[in-house]
Formats: structure tokens, C-alpha cells, sequence
């Protein structure tokens, strides 16, 4: 198998649709630290409270995605759904672990291929103002990756946009208005636009309809779900909101403190969530459907990243915590089939 | 069959940022007035050699016999002297006119090139981060700790008289102004969600450090440098003042109102007070410019 | 169920902005009662006018803006005639506001318990340590453990959720008539929300307080409120009982929403959507305000639908029939 050095031609990798998934996380960890410099360390010796900062966004997670799935990702705010898709993105590099496309592992691609590979996985973002460069033209927002690698010639370029503007629902005829002059639901299409251009078969979706009007979220899930069907595109869709998720993944992974703790098919994971955590999640999501509810306080204390509770990161809120939950912590394990979770009572049966 | 619906129309025209920029600049009276007043100040600057009724720097056309002519009054050959003249015999319109020349000159090119080294500086410490961006910025602090005055002062006297000595002296004291400047707004930019799409991309790095990155830190450099403009012309004609700026032979506006200063008590007011006038007219309008241009970007700099 | 006595009543509220684009309606004839212990649920998309319909009834709309009509009635007293001391002196004792963003209520150089202190002492004649003894209290209310320690702590050293219920809490310490939240737990986790709801549950059920729940999101009033007001582009474009609103909506824009919410659609179905999008108060259509993304659209429409009814009314000329 020899590489290619045309930057047109594709990568060698294994077809879709074989048993090979098509992205695998492997231990993926990433660790935010900083060292305390020279001022800091002497302010330190003098009793003033500067801590070094440690903190395990993401923490020794794995997880196999297959072509053409769509997997959900939740989680509270800070428990590093964010870090995660930004490692698979390959914005950020991991601590440790690895990335494995299509069966070969991304850091170890020459460097061509690497390219192609990242190319593959597209990132489509939250705030669809900040993602967009406000000083370039839309043509140029969407046109400039694929000119660069070379998948269009300047000349193509101009058709290729109105192509691909087309693809997303925007009129072609917009391809020189700058993204200030886009209501926020047609921005988040030039996003996805701009993603879609340099052909992906991977996009990580990190809140990308939460930060748009109600009304025009259902309009851009509906894009995202026909593009999976008109371009066999897999998704990880990070999201806070349960309803949406549980609408377009197959299956959802829910994460606590930079773990996973419950993997499981949506249809099932919606109706019998297993972790305790999971539980109090489906049960405190607001609902259209459900009138004049009384809502639950939470117990114990919501835990810092910073600080992660000892055993079971989950223990001080659990309802169900056993005395072993405080200092041994649980794996990952599976307790049918394809469904995995990570929590002592399963130890129980 | 797609259900999308074609997305509505989107406000207004086509209308790029620097259009918006214009427009909503030229929507206060005041900085319009400053800005007219500007471009006639400069151009008549640059225009002074046709302009000025005497060429202030030829001493041979220079009479002593016409020292301090008051204002309006004419020589014997009947050559009005509109705002008076010095002790030399100078026309003083003129000599504002050429100082005007030597101030705007000292102020724009230092600025200028201040711009372009602390645009380098910063972009490379935000950009590499680490141990290269703490020693940048703690030479910067260093420096901004020191008046700038006094550093200014201190390289003139190592470095002599004239307009190219002052203009590197200024550099120096304002790069560090700039490289501060870029390296926060660069930092911030640098976070934006754009910035990693583009690095998702995989686009090349210099091209995100140039096409991407730049481009959007460029806004608050250009009002700092606006008003930094100002600020050198006044540091310039103080040096000159202090008498370590340019030489007598080319008088700027600082060295034209030191050389006047004495006679201020003894009624020979004008030869101080018109170069004055000058000086202050030209600072203010830049700074009616400049506080225009922050008000009018700054809202865009949130986005 | 008896009638209780009303605390607010906002009619026909007008707040306009005279932009350099031109006027922003964005409150364009907006009335509802507010009884007392009754949550209203106040719903509409960004722009709709929520947040300056909170503003406007405390007097704290700022220029360009301004109340241009009608009125806003405190048990019987009109605030927008009401002079600038008097709204003082109602604001934060009878009349709460809590903001979506805390750091809007908190000073960060401030200690919490200065600042609940403080603000116990500008409306109230007690002594200093009676005051200290009201915050505890409010702070053990909002489910802050350990609220003696935490009083000395200053803003920064609180999580958001933490910090949300913070200026919750100070906004409970006169035990105040109404309350307006404009989105507070947006940006909160749902657990953490689901617990901040819990209290103001208790609260206005315990006290009798009212409040209007500001909110993008129906599934949380449709939890949470007695009544539902949903607006469009200023205007209140239908108010009902919960249960009248949620389950039996009528008018065009309300029943598009309910229908675009995915649980609400078959999984892996297209969801039901509004095409088009919201539009610019500066450029109305004219008539019904939805007309140009209405479905039921007619040429009746160009007029402005007047609200039919006060107890479940709705802004529409060709109103869905019932949903079930
Ligand atoms: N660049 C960084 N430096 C230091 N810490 C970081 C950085 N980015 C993220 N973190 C920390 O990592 C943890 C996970 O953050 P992340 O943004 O991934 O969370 P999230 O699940 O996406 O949350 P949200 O729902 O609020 O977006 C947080 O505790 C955060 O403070
Ligand atoms: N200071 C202002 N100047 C001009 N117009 C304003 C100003 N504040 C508000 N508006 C106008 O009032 C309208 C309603 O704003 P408001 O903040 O009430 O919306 P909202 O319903 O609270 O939206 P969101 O969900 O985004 O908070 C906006 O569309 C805006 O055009
Ligand atoms: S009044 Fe007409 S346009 Fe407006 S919602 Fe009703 S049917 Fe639709
Ligand atoms: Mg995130
Ligand atoms: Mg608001």
C-alpha cells in the first residue's frame, strides 16, 4: 500500500460498510495544567493561595463510532463534552490515547494522509457568529479550505460554492454577503456549509442548534438529518438538550466528570436509563408534556473538576451511593448487550 | 427533494464592513469637523513648498531686519506677514506650515513603524506562547513602566540632534504600546470559534496567522494608533521645547513655540501662541478622529 | 378555585426604541394580570420583547428606549407615572428582579454577606445582625449548604449555578410581592435548574408571591407555570392556562412551536418546522406579524388580529381548532 502523493487522490482506507468502525476513541485523556511561573511561585512562598491547576477534562474515554451512525453526546456543563469533540476534531491534540480512522491510527498517518484524515472530521460549532471570520466574504468562508487543498481550482470555485450553498438550503446569490448580514439560522448553515466543503464523512456537531430561536432549530435538525441521509454522513452530536438528542442519535453516551458513565442504544437509554446519574438527568429535564410538575432539589454538593470526588465521581449526589462507591471507583463495563454503564449496583444481580 | 426551505432573504444591500464603518462614522458632526480640519492641516503640510508665502528653511531668503513683525503687518518690499514673524525675520505662517511638516512627519512615520514592529512582536508572543511570550511582555512592562519621556530623552542624548534621531527615539518608546495592544486582542481572537474551524481545516498556519488572525486584531491597533499619532507629535514638540529634538535650522512646531517662549511676557505673543494654536488644533482633531473611530468599531469588536 | 386579588396588572404596555434605523416596537400592547402566588410563563423567540416587557414594569428601561403608553398597575398604583424614588423604593423590597446573567445583581468586590446585608438595611429598620440572621435564612432557602460560611465568600469563589442562586436568594430577602426572572436558569444545567425551580415553586406557593418566569424554552413554563403568555415580534400573541396553551393551542405561531419540539415528532422523523424566520422590528409585515411564515395565512391577515379573549385569547383570525 503506497502512498499517494497527489493531494486529489484518496486516502487508502478500508470501505465503509465493512466491521471496521469508522472512528474509534481509544483512552482518549486530555489534562489541562498550568505551571506557575516565576511570580506566582514567589507569591506562593509568601502564603498568598495560587494553586497549580490541574484539571482532567477528559478522562480515559473510549468509544468505537460506526459509518453512517449517529451518536449523542450529554453531560452538565464542564464535564468536557466540548475538550472531547475538539480532540476528535483535531483542534486539540489528546494528553494521551488515540484517535484510530478507519482502522489506522491518526498520529501515526504520514503527514499527507494525516491531512486527508482530518479533513474527513468536520467540526460544526455553537455560536454560529463567533465561528464565522466576520472580514471574509461567504464565497470565501466556504471556498477557501477546498481551493487551498486543492479540491477545487479557482476557477471551479465560484460553482462549487453555489453548489454546496444550495446543499445547506442558502441562495447562491448570497455567496458575497459577509456573515453579518445573516439571520443566526443562516449562519449556522455557512457553518455547516463550510464544514461540508471539504467533503467529510465525519462531523462533530458541539451545540450546534443551541444557540439559535426555537423556531429555526427544528429547521437546521432537519438539515443535519437529511445530510446523513443524502451523504451517508456519521455524526457525534454533543448536547445539553435531552429532547434533541434523544430525536437523532442511535445511541447516546452520557458523560460525568470527564467519564463516560452509561453507553446505550437512545431507544433504550431513554426509556431505562441504568446509571444513577442518568436517572436524575432524564427525570429533571424539562418537558412539553409534563403540566404543573413539582421539581426536586438536588443532594450533596455539585463537585469541582478541579477536585473530583474519590471513587465513584458521582457518589456524593447518588441516591443509591454504597459504602464502596466512596473510594473505589467503577468501570466501564458492558450489562447487555451493547449497552454499558459504570456503576457498583450493576455488581449487585 | 430537499424540504429545506430556501433561506429568506437577508437585510439590506451588499454592504462590506468598511462601507458600514464610513457610514456610521460620518454620523457624528464632530468627528466630521475633525476629520475636514485634519485633511487640511496635512494638506497643507504636504503642500507648504507651494503654499507658504516664503521657504523658512532657506536662511539666505531670511531677512533679520524683518524680526518680530507683528501680526499683519509688511516688510519693505510689501510682502504681507499674516501671523507675523520670529526673530529672524521668518514669516511665521510659513514656518508653521514646514514645522507642521516636520511634526506630522515625525508623528506618522514613528507611529508607522511602531505599528509594524509591534504588530510583529505581539502577534509572535501570543502566538508562540510560553516562555518566549513571558519574556516579551515582561521587557514590554519594563519599558511601559519607564515615562516615556524620560527613555526618549535618554536615547537623544546618546543618539544627537534630528529628524530621523527623533523619529527612532519615538519608535522605541510606542513599539511596546503596540505589541501589548495586538497580543491581547490577539489572544481573544485567537479563542474565537473561527480560528479553530480553520484550524479543523487544516488549513496552513501562516495563512491563519495572516488571513485569519490578523485582519481581526487590526481594529483596536488602528484607533490606538490614531490617538498614538497624536501623542508623538506632542512628545516630539516637547523634546523640541526641551531643545534635544530637531535642529534650529529646521524648526518643528515644539522648537518654533520654545523659540517664542521668551518674548511671551514682553507682548511679542504671537511667535509662541500661533505654532500653539497649530499644535493644539492638529492634536485635537486627530484625537475627535480617533475617539470616533474606537466608538464606531468598538461595538463590532464584541461580536 | 377563588379569585385572588391581582398584584399586577400591565395593560396595553407600549415600549418603543428610536434607533438611528428607525422605531423598535418592542413592546407593542402587551397586557396581563398577575395574581397573587400565580407564575406566569412569559415565551417567545430572541427579539420578541420578553425581556423589555420585564424592564418596562420596573422603570428600568434605558434610552434609546421608552415606555410610550399605557400603564403598569402595583395593586392599583400606576408605575409608569410613578416618580423615579418611589420605584426605589418598590424595586428589590416589593419587586424583584433576577437577571439571567447573576454578576448583573452581585458586585464581585463585595463580600455576599455586604451585600445581602446591605441590601436587607436600605429598605428595612433593623439592627445589623437581624439582617445577617434574614440572609442565612435566605441563603439555607436557595438550598446553599453550609450558609454560614459561604456568607463571608465572595462571588467569584461560587460556581454559576451557585452563584445564580445567590442573587435569587437576594431578591427573596424582602420576601417581595413579584418577582420578575428574566432566564435565569438558561445557562444552568438541568439538574441545577431543576432545583432552582423547586424553590421558587415553594416559595411562591409558602408566600404568596407572583411571579413571571421569563423563558425561550416551553417545556420549562409548560413544568413550571400557571399561565402561559407567548410572544411574537412585541406583541402577546396568546395567553392561557397552562394546560390551555400547551394542549389546546390555537393560535398559528404557538402550535408550529409546540409541534417543532422533537419529542413532540416521531424519533428519527423530520421535525414539524417554521419556515422562514423571525423577522426585524424595524421591517414588519404588515397586519399579523406572523403572516408571512403562517400557514393558515389570508388575506383577513393584513389587518392586525385583534386578542379575542382575556382568560385563553389568542391574536389570529383563522385559529387552529384544538389540538389533542
Ligand atoms: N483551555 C482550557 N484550559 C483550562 N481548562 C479548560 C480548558 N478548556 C476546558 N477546560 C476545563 O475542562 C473542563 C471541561 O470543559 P468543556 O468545555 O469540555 O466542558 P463542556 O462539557 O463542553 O461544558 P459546556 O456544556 O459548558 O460547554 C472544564 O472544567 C473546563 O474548565
Ligand atoms: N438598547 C436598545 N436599543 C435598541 N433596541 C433595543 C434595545 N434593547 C432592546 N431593543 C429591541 O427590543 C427588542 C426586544 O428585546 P428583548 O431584549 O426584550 O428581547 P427578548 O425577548 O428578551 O430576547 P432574548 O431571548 O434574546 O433575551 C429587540 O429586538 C431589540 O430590537
Ligand atoms: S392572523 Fe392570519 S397570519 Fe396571523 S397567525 Fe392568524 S392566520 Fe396566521
Ligand atoms: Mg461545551
Ligand atoms: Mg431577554
Amino acid at each position: 500500500m503506497t502512498a499517494t502523493t497527489s493531494s486529489r487522490a484518496a486516502v487508502p482506507l478500508p470501505a465503509p460498510g465493512s466491521a471496521t468502525p469508522m472512528l474509534e476513541l481509544s483512552h482518549l485523556t486530555k489534562r489541562f495544567t498550568t505551571k506557575l511561573d516565576f511570580a506566582e511561585r514567589l507569591a506562593k512562598r509568601l502564603g498568598a493561595k495560587v494553586q497549580e491547576f490541574d484539571v482532567r477534562a477528559v478522562d480515559d474515554v473510549s468509544l468505537a463510532i460506526a459509518p453512517g451512525e449517529v451518536v449523542g453526546l450529554v453531560g452538565e456543563s464542564g464535564c468536557g463534552k466540548t475538550t472531547l469533540g475538539r480532540m476528535v476534531a483535531g483542534i486539540i491534540p489528546p494528553s494521551s490515547g488515540e484517535l484510530i480512522y478507519r482502522g489506522r491510527p491518526m498520529a501515526a498517518l504520514p503527514h499527507d494522509e494525516a491531512r486527508q484524515a482530518t479533513l474527513k472530521i468536520q467540526m460544526v460549532f455553537q455560536d454560529p457568529m463567533a465561528s464565522l471570520n466576520p472580514r471574509l466574504r461567504v464565497s470565501e468562508i466556504i471556498g477557501e479550505a477546498p481551493r487551498v487543498h486543492g479540491i477545487v481550482s479557482r476557477n471551479e470555485q465560484a460553482d462549487y460554492v453555489a453548489s454546496i450553498m444550495r446543499k445547506v438550503g442558502l441562495d447562491p446569490a448570497y455567496a458575497a454577503r459577509f456573515p453579518h448580514q445573516f439571520s443566526g439560522g443562516q449562519r449556522q448553515r455557512i457553518g455547516i456549509a463550510r464544514a461540508l466543503a471539504v467533503q467529510p464523512d465525519f462531523l462533530v456537531c458541539d451545540e450546534s442548534v443551541a444557540a439559535l430561536d426555537v423556531s429555526i432549530q427544528a429547521q437546521i435538525i432537519n438539515l443535519f438529518m437529511e445530510l446523513r441521509r443524502d451523504l451517508g454522513l456519521t455524526y457525534l452530536f454533543i448536547s445539553h438538550d435531552l429532547g434533541v438528542v434523544e430525536h437523532i442519535a442511535d445511541r447516546t453516551v452520557i458523560m460525568y466528570l470527564g467519564r463516560v458513565v452509561e453507553v446505550a442504544p437512545s431507544a433504550e437509554l431513554f426509556t431505562k436509563p441504568n446509571h444513577p446519574y442518568s436517572r436524575a438527568l432524564l427525570d429533571e429535564a424539562p418537558r412539553v408534556d409534563t403540566r404543573k410538575r413539582t421539581f426536586a432539589p438536588i443532594r450533596g454538593e455539585i463537585p469541582s473538576p478541579l477536585d473530583p470526588p474519590a471513587g465513584c465521581a458521582f457518589h456524593p449526589r447518588c441516591p443509591l451511593a454504597l459504602p464502596r462507591c466512596r473510594s473505589e471507583r467503577p468501570s466501564l463495563r458492558e450489562i447487555a448487550p451493547g449497552r454499558l454503564s459504570a456503576c457498583h449496583l450493576n455488581d449487585m444481580q | 427533494m430537499t424540504a429545506v426551505n430556501p433561506a429568506t432573504a437577508a437585510p439590506s444591500r451588499v454592504q462590506t464592513p468598511l462601507k458600514r464603518f464610513v457610514v456610521e462614522f460620518l454620523d457624528s458632526r464632530v468627528a466630521v469637523l475633525g476629520l475636514v480640519v485634519l485633511v487640511l492641516i496635512v494638506s497643507s503640510a504636504l503642500f507648504a513648498p507651494w503654499i507658504a508665502p516664503q521657504d523658512p528653511y532657506d536662511l539666505s531668503k531670511l531677512d533679520i531686519m524683518n524680526g518680530m513683525l507683528s501680526p499683519g503687518s509688511a516688510d519693505m518690499d510689501g510682502n504681507l506677514f499674516w501671523l507675523g514673524s520670529d526673530e529672524q525675520g521668518r514669516d511665521l505662517l510659513s514656518a508653521i506650515l514646514y514645522g507642521l511638516r516636520t511634526s506630522l512627519l515625525v508623528g506618522f512615520s514613528s507611529t508607522t513603524v511602531a505599528l509594524a514592529i509591534g504588530l510583529m512582536v505581539g502577534m509572535i508572543a501570543a502566538y508562540a506562547g510560553g516562555s518566549l511570550d513571558a519574556a516579551i511582555m515582561r521587557l514590554v512592562d519594563i519599558q511601559l513602566s519607564f515615562p516615556a519621556i524620560l527613555i526618549a530623552l535618554i536615547l537623544l542624548a546618546v543618539l544627537g540632534k534630528g529628524v530621523d534621531k527623533v523619529i527612532i527615539a519615538l519608535t522605541a518608546i510606542q513599539w511596546a504600546y503596540y505589541a501589548r495592544t495586538v497580543r491581547s486582542a490577539a489572544l481573544v481572537e485567537r479563542r474565537k470559534e473561527y480560528v479553530e474551524a480553520a484550524q479543523c481545516l487544516a488549513l496552513p498556519r501562516q495563512r491563519i496567522v495572516l488571513r485569519h488572525l490578523l485582519p481581526n486584531c487590526l481594529p483596536p491597533l488602528i484607533v490606538v494608533a490614531t490617538v498614538q499619532v497624536a501623542h508623538a507629535i506632542t512628545l516630539e514638540a516637547t523634546l523640541s521645547f526641551l531643545g534635544v529634538g530637531v535642529p534650529v535650522t529646521e524648526p518643528s512646531l515644539g522648537m518654533l513655540i520654545a523659540s517664542g517662549f521668551d518674548y511671551m511676557l514682553s507682548g511679542e505673543f504671537w511667535v509662541s501662541l500661533f505654532p500653539g494654536l497649530a499644535l493644539l488644533v492638529t492634536i485635537v482633531s486627530i484625537n475627535l478622529v480617533g475617539d470616533q473611530m474606537r466608538d464606531v468599531l468598538n461595538p463590532r469588536l464584541q461580536h | 378555585m377563588t379569585r385572588q386579588e391581582a398584584v399586577l396588572e400591565v395593560e396595553d404596555l407600549r415600549t418603543y426604541f428610536f434607533t438611528r434605523g428607525g422605531v423598535a416596537k418592542a413592546v407593542d400592547g402587551v397586557s396581563f394580570t398577575l395574581h397573587r402566588g400565580e407564575i406566569l410563563g412569559l415565551v417567545g423567540e430572541s427579539g420578541s420583547g420578553k425581556s423589555v416587557t420585564g424592564m418596562s414594569v420596573l422603570g428600568l428601561v434605558d434610552p434609546p428606549g421608552r415606555i410610550v403608553g399605557g400603564a403598569v398597575r402595583y395593586h392599583g398604583e400606576d408605575l409608569v407615572t410613578a416618580a423615579e424614588k418611589r420605584l426605589r423604593q418598590l424595586r428589590g423590597s416589593r419587586i424583584a428582579m433576577i437577571f439571567q446573567d447573576p454578576m448583573m445583581t452581585l458586585n464581585p468586590v463585595l463580600s455576599v454577606e455586604t451585600q445581602m446585608v446591605e441590601t436587607v438595611l436600605a429598605h428595612d429598620r433593623v439592627s445589623r445582625s437581624e439582617a445577617r440572621e434574614r440572609s442565612r435564612e435566605a441563603l439555607a432557602r436557595v438550598g446553599i449548604p453550609s450558609p454560614d460560611e459561604r456568607l463571608a465568600a465572595y462571588p467569584h469563589q461560587f460556581s454559576g449555578g451557585m452563584r445564580q442562586r445567590v442573587a435569587i436568594a437576594i431578591a427573596l430577602l424582602h420576601r417581595p410581592d413579584v418577582i420578575i426572572a428574566d432566564e435565569p436558569t438558561t445557562a444552568l444545567d438541568v439538574t441545577i435548574q431543576a432545583q432552582i425551580l423547586f424553590e421558587m415553586q415553594k416559595l411562591c406557593r409558602e408566600t404568596g408571591t407572583a411571579l413571571v418566569w421569563i423563558t425561550h424554552d416551553l417545556a420549562v413554563v409548560s413544568g413550571l407555570a400557571d399561565r402561559i403568555a407567548v410572544m411574537y415580534a412585541g406583541r402577546i400573541v396568546e395567553i392561557g392556562s397552562a394546560v390551555e396553551v400547551i394542549d389546546g393551542a390555537r393560535h398559528p405561531y404557538t402550535h408550529g412551536l409546540l409541534g417543532s419540539v422533537p419529542s413532540r415528532n416521531r424519533r428519527g422523523e423530520p421535525l414539524a418546522q417554521i419556515p422562514g424566520m423571525t423577522p426585524s422590528l424595524l421591517n414588519l409585515p404588515e397586519g399579523c406579524a406572523f403572516r408571512p411564515r403562517c400557514p393558515r395565512a389570508t388575506d383577513a391577515c393584513f389587518a392586525l388580529p385583534p386578542l379575542s379573549d382575556e382568560a385563553h385569547g389568542w391574536r389570529c383570525f383563522n385559529p387552529q381548532g384544538a389540538v389533542a
